[in-house]
C-alpha cells in the first residue's frame, strides 16, 4: 500500500446527520430504523417517512459531546420537529485511543492492564474476557478457587455497575436521592475491590492464569456485609423510584424497542431482556461455573425504559443470590494455575533464589509465549455481551486483539428508540442504555 | 422460549469453561453473502461481531485447503438464539482490491461494525448505506489497525535533557 492511497482514501464523507433535503428515501428509511420492520413482504408504510416533509418544518441540534447528560462524549445529532425527536444520529469517536492497536503491542501479561480501561464500570469484566480468551488458546485449566474468585468478582462488578447505572438514570430524570444512594452503596463494593486487588478501579486482577493475589484474610466478612445492606437497600430504591408515579411517568412506554429490532440491531444485554428474550449468557451458555449457582434471567415485557429499569434493579438481587452462593461455597486452593511457563513464582521466593527472580524478570519483560491460532470469547458483562477476538501468531504479544464492546453495539438502537419521543426523554433514553464511552470508543 | 435448567458438565472440566464450540465456515469472497444468507435463514437472528484482521506479517496461518489466504480477513459471529450456536465465518479479502459486500441488509446491527473496520482497515463494504469513519476524525489520512500503519509515539522529555536549540 503505497502512501498517495491514504491520501486517496481520507475524503469519505461527513459523519453528522445531513439535513433532510440531503437525504435519499432509502437513507432515511435506515435512519429512522424502518428498515428493521423487514421483511418485505410487510414493507413500512413510508407514510411514517414523511418524505415530503421539508427541511423548514425541522431543526437539526446537536446534544453533546459535553452535553452532561450523555454519559461522557456521546454526541448525537437530532431532528426536531417542536419537541418531537425525528432522527438521531450518535456520533462517538471522541474517546477513541487505540485500544486495539495497544493491545498489539503489549505481551499477554500487560494486556490485562490495557483492556480494563475500556469499560471503567466494570473493568473487571473486560479483565475477564481477555484472560478466558488468552487461557482458551493457551489450553489451561484453572484450579477451582480461581474460578469461583473470579465469579465472586464479576458478580460484585455486576452490583456495582448497575448501582452506578441507577444512580445515573436517577440523577437523568431528576431523582439526586437516587444518585447519593446509588454512589454510596457502589462506594462499598468498591472499597472491597481497593482491599482485594489494590486499586477501586483498573485493578489488574484477573489475569491469563487466574488471579493476581488471593482474597484478602477476613473477605467472607466483607462481602457478607455488601450483600446485607445491598439487598436491604434494594429496598429503600423500590420506595422511592419504583412506585413512584413521576418516576413512572417518565419511565412507562418511554423508548421502547421490540425484541424483533433489537435483534436486528445485534443488540444484547439488559435492552435484549427488556424486550422479553430470555438471553443471558450465564445461563445460556456458561462459562467460569456459573452452571453450578442458582439464579434466575430476568426479563421484561415492553422493552421500554421502565423494564430496563426493573431489570437492572433485580440483576442486582440476582447477583446478590449468586454471591451468597459462591461465599458459602468457595473452595480452597490455588488461586492461579501452577504453570511456570505463564504464572510468575511467588514474591518470598524471589529474595531467596535467582533462578526465581529470573524467571519472574523473564516473564515481566518478555512475558509468555502463546501457541498460534484465534478464538473468541464471550461473557455477559453488565451491559450485554462483551466478546474478545484473539489472534496469535505464536508470539509473545497478541496478533490482534479485538474487543466485541457492548454499548459501541448497543448505541445503534438509540435512534429507534428515541423516534416519536420527546427531547425531555432522551436523555432518559440516552441513560437506559447504559452506554460506557470508554468501551464505545476503544 | 424460556430459561432452561443449566447444563451439567463433568466436575473435572469446570475451569476451562467457555463456549469455544462454534462452527467455522471459509466462504469465498463471491459466496459470501449468500452462506451468510442460508444462516440468516437457518435462524442466526443475531450478528453479534465483526471485525477485521490484518494478516501481514503473519501470512502462514492455519486455513482449510480450499482458501487461498489473502492479506485481510473478515471475522463474522453469527449466533442463534434458538439453537444456543455460535458460527465463525472467516472470509478472505486481497489487499489490491478490499472490497467486500455488506451484511446491512440482513443484519442492521453491523452497520457500525462495518464502519469500523472500514475506518481501521480501509476494507470497504459495497451495499453499506453510510460507509463514513466512525472512531477516527472524517479527515484522518490512512487505516490504522493496519500493520504498515506505523504507531506514533511521543518523545519522552526529561528536564535536564537537552532541548531542541
Amino acid at each position: 500500500m503505497t502512501e498517495p492511497d491514504f491520501v486517496a482514501e481520507t475524503d469519505e464523507g461527513t459523519q453528522k446527520l445531513a439535513p433532510r433535503s440531503q437525504t435519499g428515501a432509502e437513507e432515511l428509511r435506515r435512519e429512522v430504523g424502518a428498515v428493521l420492520r423487514r421483511p418485505e413482504s410487510h414493507p413500512p408504510p413510508d407514510a411514517s417517512l414523511d418524505l415530503e416533509r421539508t427541511g423548514d418544518d425541522t431543526m437539526i441540534i446537536n446534544m453533546g459531546p459535553q452535553h452532561p447528560s450523555t454519559h461522557g462524549v456521546l454526541r448525537l445529532m437530532m431532528e426536531l420537529d417542536g419537541e418531537t425527536v425525528l432522527r438521531t444520529k450518535p456520533i462517538i469517536g471522541y474517546l477513541h485511543t487505540g485500544m486495539e492497536k495497544t493491545g498489539e503491542e503489549l505481551t499477554y501479561q500487560q494486556g490485562a492492564t490495557n483492556v480494563t480501561r475500556m469499560d471503567y464500570l466494570s473493568p473487571l469484566s473486560n479483565e475477564l474476557v481477555f484472560a478466558m480468551a488468552v487461557e482458551a488458546l493457551l489450553g489451561v485449566e484453572l484450579p477451582p478457587r480461581a474460578v469461583w474468585m473470579r465469579m465472586l468478582l464479576a458478580e460484585l462488578q455486576r452490583v456495582s455497575s448497575h448501582l452506578m447505572w441507577l444512580a445515573t438514570n436517577g440523577m437523568d430524570v431528576g431523582s439526586t436521592t437516587m444518585m447519593i444512594f446509588g454512589f454510596r452503596e457502589r462506594e462499598m463494593v468498591l472499597a472491597f475491590f481497593e482491599k482485594t486487588t489494590g486499586l477501586r478501579m483498573n485493578h489488574n486482577f484477573i489475569r491469563p492464569g487466574g488471579t493476581a493475589a488471593d482474597l484478602p484474610d477476613g473477605w467472607e466478612d466483607d462481602v457478607e456485609l455488601i450483600c446485607d445492606t445491598v439487598s436491604e437497600r434494594l429496598g429503600d430504591y423500590d420506595e422511592l423510584l419504583t412506585g413512584q408515579p413521576i418516576f413512572r411517568e417518565r419511565m412507562e412506554g418511554v423508548g421502547s424497542i421490540s425484541a424483533d429490532e433489537a435483534m436486528a440491531l445485534s443488540v444484547t444485554g439488559p435492552i435484549l431482556r427488556s424486550t422479553g428474550v430470555a438471553w443471558d449468557l450465564r445461563r445460556t451458555m456458561p462459562y467460569l461455573a456459573y452452571d453450578q449457582v442458582d439464579f434466575d434471567v430476568i426479563i421484561g415485557t415492553y422493552g421500554d425504559n421502565f423494564d430496563r429499569y426493573a431489570i437492572r434493579l433485580n440483576e442486582i438481587r440476582e447477583s446478590v443470590r449468586m454471591i451468597r452462593q459462591v461465599l458459602e461455597r468457595m473452595p480452597l486452593g490455588d488461586y492461579r494455575v501452577q504453570d511456570k511457563k505463564i504464572t510468575p513464582p511467588p514474591r518470598a521466593r524471589i529474595d531467596e533464589s535467582m533462578e526465581a527472580l529470573i524467571h519472574h524478570f523473564k516473564l515481566f519483560t518478555e512475558g509468555f509465549k502463546v501457541p498460534e491460532g484465534e478464538v473468541y470469547v464471550a461473557v455477559e458483562s453488565p451491559r450485554g455481551e462483551l466478546g474478545c477476538y484473539l489472534v496469535s501468531d505464536g508470539s509473545g504479544k497478541p496478533y490482534r486483539m479485538h474487543i466485541r464492546a457492548p454499548s459501541f453495539v448497543n448505541l445503534q438502537a438509540l435512534p429507534v428508540m428515541m423516534r416519536g419521543g420527546l427531547v425531555a426523554d432522551a436523555v432518559a433514553t440516552i441513560s437506559s442504555v447504559d452506554p460506557v464511552m470508554g468501551e464505545v470508543d476503544r | 422460549m424460556g430459561a432452561r435448567a443449566p447444563r451439567r458438565r463433568a466436575p473435572g472440566d469446570a475451569a476451562l469453561t467457555t463456549p469455544l464450540q462454534a462452527e467455522h465456515l471459509f466462504p469465498d469472497r463471491g459466496d459470501y453473502l449468500d452462506v451468510v444468507r442460508a444462516r440468516r435463514h437457518e435462524g442466526f437472528e443475531l450478528c453479534t461481531d465483526l471485525c477485521a484482521v490484518d494478516y501481514l506479517l503473519h501470512p502462514g496461518r492455519a486455513l482449510p485447503e480450499a482458501t487461498a489466504p489473502e492479506r485481510f480477513e473478515v471475522v463474522v459471529q453469527l449466533l442463534s438464539i434458538e439453537q444456543r450456536r455460535r458460527v465463525r465465518v472467516r472470509v478472505q479479502v486481497p489487499e489490491s482490491d478490499p472490497t467486500l459486500g455488506s451484511l446491512w441488509d440482513l443484519y442492521p446491527g453491523v452497520e457500525a461494525m462495518e464502519r469500523e473496520a472500514f475506518d481501521m482497515f480501509g476494507i470497504r463494504f459495497t451495499g453499506h448505506p453510510d460507509l463514513t469513519r466512525i472512531l477516527m476524525p472524517e479527515d484522518w489520512e490512512g487505516h490504522p489497525l493496519r500493520k504498515d500503519y506505523g504507531v506514533g509515539r511521543v518523545p519522552v522529555q526529561f528536564k535536564e535533557a537537552p532541548g531542541p536549540r
